[in-house]
């Protein structure tokens, strides 16, 4: 008996990772099948107005990269605040604090951006976009810095002192290289997951359907579009949205991979 | 220098502080103009930008009242009904909701009423399809990723699964929508977009995300623990179920309430399959809104106290979510780090 209930529940676990797998499979084949379908290589050549998507792609980088501009500098170090000098209940509220607004709805922060960019400057803006993916990324370098340098050893950070380095220095050349590879690879998982975001752009950035750098006016935006075009009712916008998805997701899985084989290398 | 690297790093550890409590005031203000006329009755009332005589609902006590009654009737058995009419009369007064803003004169005599209950309840609903889906499958992935599949099947499987929690959430929508749905209606009956479908998308969605986090947990029970029980005869699943489970439980629950909160304020994937309208649902298989929903679709044309409204609903979901996540960090997660 007790064999038995062994093995039927060892059975269903495993039968939950295949049911797992499968979802995963499930929309990777769809993807696949739907994406390269309609997949043109002509659609990296147009812009939206004229059937393709090179407006859209060029834009969800712009957005995702000032994002990161802006969130990867001040998270690592306020990660670094929280880790090396904050004492007490100060670093750790904040610690606490980030770790909310990781989970915070993200279209509660397109809200807010919206509320404090969005209308005082009288409409949407690719500046306002960046700000509210910034807003995401923040807290996601915090948590991932102040991680990889809990994994630093305390020696190395006593040695540097030791030979009458300032506590600066011995973050900036031995804490910090230390834990590089490991902040790194965290950064990456976190770009591919604020370039996948599309709440938080909904009302702030808004897509467009022209090529624009112009971060004053509505900017165009891959995922938002993809959000339009799917609810359109005729089979070829919905076509252009499949292919956007395939190239989005393609395009967050090989960033994530790489994230994982950076660090994996280390390893060994 | 260091002096100065050192106010730099401060001031951008509270740079969390102070977004929090910006998102904070921004969202209160915000929506002051829906608080002050609709007051908490907000919260239960299931009207949502309906046109009322301008006597009925003014006062936030009014309005609580009224919406008090409307919950009564929508409880009672008759409720499948009441709520088709309801629908019916929804549409009516979305066309006719046009017309009155030309007509000036309508728009004196009556007053917009907004209320919150329907996207609450949508919200709530949702969370719970989609968790009673994820939690056994999500278990059982972690236990076979940590205790039954040998080290070199459950690596790559162990990636794929955290593969599946990156791909963007919008992604999982139009699967959801297009594939998955039809699938489902064909199965129990009813529309393609409903409570069920859009709940159990969002299942597939933080089932990765809640089966990581289980196994990494599962993961720290010292083998020492393990090894004494197989060797007092035990069997792997009663290894698990008295060794692993007890020693990961507070780990286990912490990542069902991480995965309770991303659930909730999840916009995209529910977005393509809730059906976005403002109707309380009677059966699992009825279309309704959450609020990530509600906002994303109406935000765009909303002003006044419609924009307000929208407001009172992000502020409400931040406090659902923000007191959620704080009791899993208090509670369950102190340790984990």
């Amino acid at each position: 008996m007790r064999l038995l209930v062994n093995k039927i529940i060892l059975g269903l676990s495993t039968l939950s990772a295949l049911i797992g797998l499968g979802f995963l499979g499930w929309i990777l084949i769809t993807l696949f099948i739907k994406g390269l379908g309609s997949f043109h290589f002509s659609l990296f050549l147009n812009d939206l107005i004229d059937g393709g998507l090179r407006n859209l792609i060029v834009g969800q980088f712009i957005l995702a990269g000032i994002a990161a501009a802006v969130g990867i500098p001040l998270g690592m170090v306020a990660g670094i605040y929280i880790r090396e000098y904050g004492r007490g209940r100060y670093a750790n509220t904040i610690r606490n604090l980030s770790d909310i607004m990781m989970s915070a709805p993200s279209i509660v922060i397109g809200a807010f951006v919206y509320a404090i960019i969005v209308v005082p400057t009288g409409g949407t803006s690719g500046f306002a976009g960046a700000v509210a993916l910034s807003i995401m990324m923040l807290p996601i370098v915090i948590n991932t810095t102040d991680n990889m340098l809990s994994l630093v050893p305390k020696e190395l950070r006593e040695a540097g002192i030791a030979l009458g380095a300032s506590k600066y220095k011995v973050i900036i050349d031995i804490v910090i290289k230390a834990a590089k590879v490991g902040i790194m690879t965290g950064i990456l998982l976190a770009f591919a997951r604020i370039i996948g975001e599309t709440a938080p752009l909904l009302f702030t950035s808004e897509t467009s359907n022209y090529f624009s750098l112009d971060l004053t006016e509505s900017f165009p935006s891959l995922t938002v579009s993809i959000y339009d075009l799917a609810n359109e009712p005729e089979e070829s916008s919905r076509d252009l949205a499949w292919a956007a998805s395939f190239i989005l997701t393609v395009l967050v899985l090989i960033i994530n991979l790489t994230g994982r084989f950076i660090t994996r290398n280390k390893k060994r | 220098m260091e002096k100065i690297f050192q106010k730099l790093s401060l001031s951008s550890a509270s740079l969390v502080f102070v977004i929090l409590l910006g998102i904070f005031i921004t969202l209160f203000s915000a929506s002051k103009e829906a608080m002050t006329e609709f007051g908490l009755g907000f919260i239960t009332n299931p009207d949502w930008n309906k046109e009322v005589p301008i006597g009925d609902a003014i006062t936030s006590k009014k309005a609580s009242e009224i919406s008090l009654d409307m919950d009564d009737e929508v409880s009672d058995d008759g409720g499948l009904l009441a709520d088709e009419d309801d629908m019916l009369a929804d549409e009516d007064e979305e066309s006719s909701d046009d017309e009155m803003l030309f007509d000036e004169d309508a728009v004196s005599e009556t007053i917009t009423v907004y209320g919150g209950l329907v996207p609450i309840i949508g919200t709530l609903l949702t969370t719970i399809i989609a968790l009673t889906f994820a939690l056994p499958i999500a278990m059982g992935i972690a236990v076979f990723l940590s205790e039954i599949a040998p080290k070199n099947i459950a690596y790559p499987i162990g990636i794929a699964i955290e593969l599946l929690a990156a791909i963007p959430s919008i992604i999982f929508g139009m699967w959801g929508l297009y594939y998955f749905a039809p699938i489902v209606a064909d199965l129990v009956g009813g529309y393609q977009v409903s409570l069920l479908t859009a709940g159990l998308v969002l299942g597939v969605m933080v089932l990765p995300f809640m089966a990581a986090i289980t196994r990494d947990s599962m993961n720290t029970t010292p083998d020492v623990l393990k090894e004494s029980a197989y060797a007092m005869g035990a069997t792997k699943f009663e290894v698990i179920k008295d060794i692993i489970f007890p020693y990961s439980k507070v780990g286990i629950i912490g990542s069902i309430i991480l995965a309770l909160g991303r659930a909730l304020g999840e916009t995209m994937a529910v977005a393509f399959l809730i059906g976005s309208i403002f109707t309380l649902p009677s059966k699992i298989t009825d279309p309704t809104i959450s609020i990530p929903v509600a906002m994303a679709n109406n935000f765009g044309e909303a002003s006044g106290l419609g924009e307000s409204s929208l407001f009172y609903l992000a502020l409400i979901l931040f406090i659902i979510s923000f007191a959620i996540i704080s009791f899993a960090k208090l509670y369950f997660l102190k340790g984990a780090k």
